[in-house]
């Protein structure tokens, strides 16, 4: 057994979310200047240079590179070997929050009861917390702070196993028209396939953090991440909602077995202040 | 591209109606902020008729929520929450004398009507691009419902804020207009 710290996960976890959200990734950021290559709108231009400034502006600065500080979603991959050691887990990595947010200047935009009493907890806590006990002796973070403006276009399908890719490719696209200007695209589209209705949810959003423009192993399913985003940036959406090619940057899938009877199709949206970031411990 | 067209607040219908769809704007002066619970709040004083907390009168609101400002800087990042959760506290303060809003994304049909009626603009700026609108913020202070924390309304003094017309007095909608250009290409 390797023994590892509550504190150390603390202090990790702390350290993840100011990096998320003070630093885009450098994948991403390559991602948005071969885009302001490809758009051909004008307008859809000055948005994607504003944000690739923004993103600039906010590294050397060391400020939120959006005011949606987001809710905190951590994802541990624990490995069965680590034992715990010197306090409560989900404590620590609420913690680690909390200082991060109070600390380093973040937005806590959590409310404890969601429909009477909507008042602030004043730490962005609680974290929305997902563990997966994996072989190994180390832990695997990844952190999302996860904007509302693009949580909000989310939506699950329970399709019919008969509607195969076809009734896929159209319930993701149809979701992406209807969500329009809202989730500050250009978007990445997280998508989960299978499962149950809340795994397959699990599954879109873990999927938002895959390498930008990464595509599924299993070629079928590369196939419809490239068709759907075909069809997405065929829309016309654009930057910011206001016109041009380039709505969304990616069309992330992974799926999951699921029972004879269903074919649940979970999105995501992700906007494009696309923070998430990774750490080991 | 055209360049951006200045203007300052207050905003009067002369100048509101000559902005169009389209246009790119960079506005100076004294603007708001407020977001969900202000509004519901300011909702519920116009409801039962009495004073609101600030003069709306040829106003702007900024939908939006900051993040604590750092040491030395007058403001933390802050760019347009989504419009959309406005909607239905927008028509009572078009009525009163607001002029002008910025957000981002989709209005009802109801806002747009009282658009068109009451001659005021609805302008967007770019989510996500926080930390850079947060450079044309040179003064910020909580002016009402302080309790609210980063959904109290705030009083920014702006200088060349960047935004664009999406919405006219004339009820063209940038966001119906441009998107059709692009589609299918």
């Amino acid at each position: 057994m390797r023994k590892i710290k509550v504190t150390q996960i603390k202090d990790k976890v702390k350290k993840l979310f100011l990096k998320a959200n003070y630093h885009i990734n450098q994948d991403f950021l390559l991602r948005l200047e071969k885009a302001l290559k490809e758009e051909i709108s004008p307008l859809g231009k000055i948005v994607l240079k504003m944000i690739i400034e923004n993103n600039k502006i906010a590294s050397k600065e060391e400020v939120p590179i959006c005011q949606d500080t987001g809710l905190a979603v951590v994802f541990v991959d624990i490995g069965q070997e680590v034992h715990l050691v010197g306090g409560d887990f989900t404590k620590a990595i609420n913690q680690g929050v909390k200082e991060a947010y109070q600390e380093g200047y973040l937005r806590k935009s959590v409310v404890d009861d969601p429909v009477f009493e909507r008042k602030n907890t004043k730490t962005n806590t609680p974290a929305i917390i997902f563990t997966d006990i994996v072989p190994g002796d180390k832990i695997k973070f990844t952190v999302m702070p996860k904007g509302f403006g693009s949580e909000n276009m989310s939506a699950l399908a329970m399709l019919k196993p008969d509607d195969g890719p076809e009734g896929i490719v159209n319930f993701i696209v149809e979701t992406v028209r209807k969500a329009g200007p809202n989730p500050c695209p250009p978007t990445i589209i997280g998508v989960g396939i299978g499962g149950t209705a809340d795994k397959a949810m699990v599954i879109a959003k873990k999927a938002i953090a895959r390498k930008i423009g990464s595509y599924n192993k299993n070629e079928k399913y590369a196939a419809m991440e490239r068709e759907i985003l075909k069809k997405i940036n065929n829309l016309g959406i654009g930057p910011a909602g206001l016109g041009g090619k380039i709505t969304s940057l990616a069309v992330h899938i992974d799926y999951s077995p699921t029972h004879i009877a269903g074919l649940p199709v979970a999105v995501n949206v992700c906007c494009h202040a696309a923070r998430h970031t990774e750490g080991i411990l | 591209m055209k360049e951006a067209i200045k203007i300052t607040t207050p905003l009067y219908e002369e100048k509101v109606i000559q902005l169009k769809a389209g246009d790119l704007v960079s506005i100076t002066g004294y603007i708001y902020a407020a977001r969900d619970v202000a509004h519901r709040r300011i909702f519920e004083i116009i409801n039962k008729g009495k004073k609101l907390p600030i003069q709306i009168k040829g106003q702007i609101i900024f939908y939006a929520g900051p993040t604590p400002a750092k040491p030395g800087y007058p403001c933390g990042s802050v760019g347009p929450t989504t419009s959309y959760r406005m909607d239905p506290y927008t028509p009572p303060l078009l009525d009163k004398g607001l002029k002008g809003m910025i957000g981002k994304g989709l209005r009802s049909k109801e806002v747009i009507e009282s658009i068109k009626k009451n001659k005021a603009i609805y302008f967007a700026t770019i989510g996500g691009a926080a930390a850079l609108i947060s450079k044309s913020i040179k003064e910020s202070e909580v002016v009402f419902y302080e309790d609210l924390g980063t959904e109290a309304i705030y009083r920014f003094y702006v200088e060349k804020f960047p935004a664009i017309v999406v919405i006219d007095s004339d009820g063209r909608n940038l966001y119906e207009i441009e998107p059709p250009k692009y589609a299918n290409q």
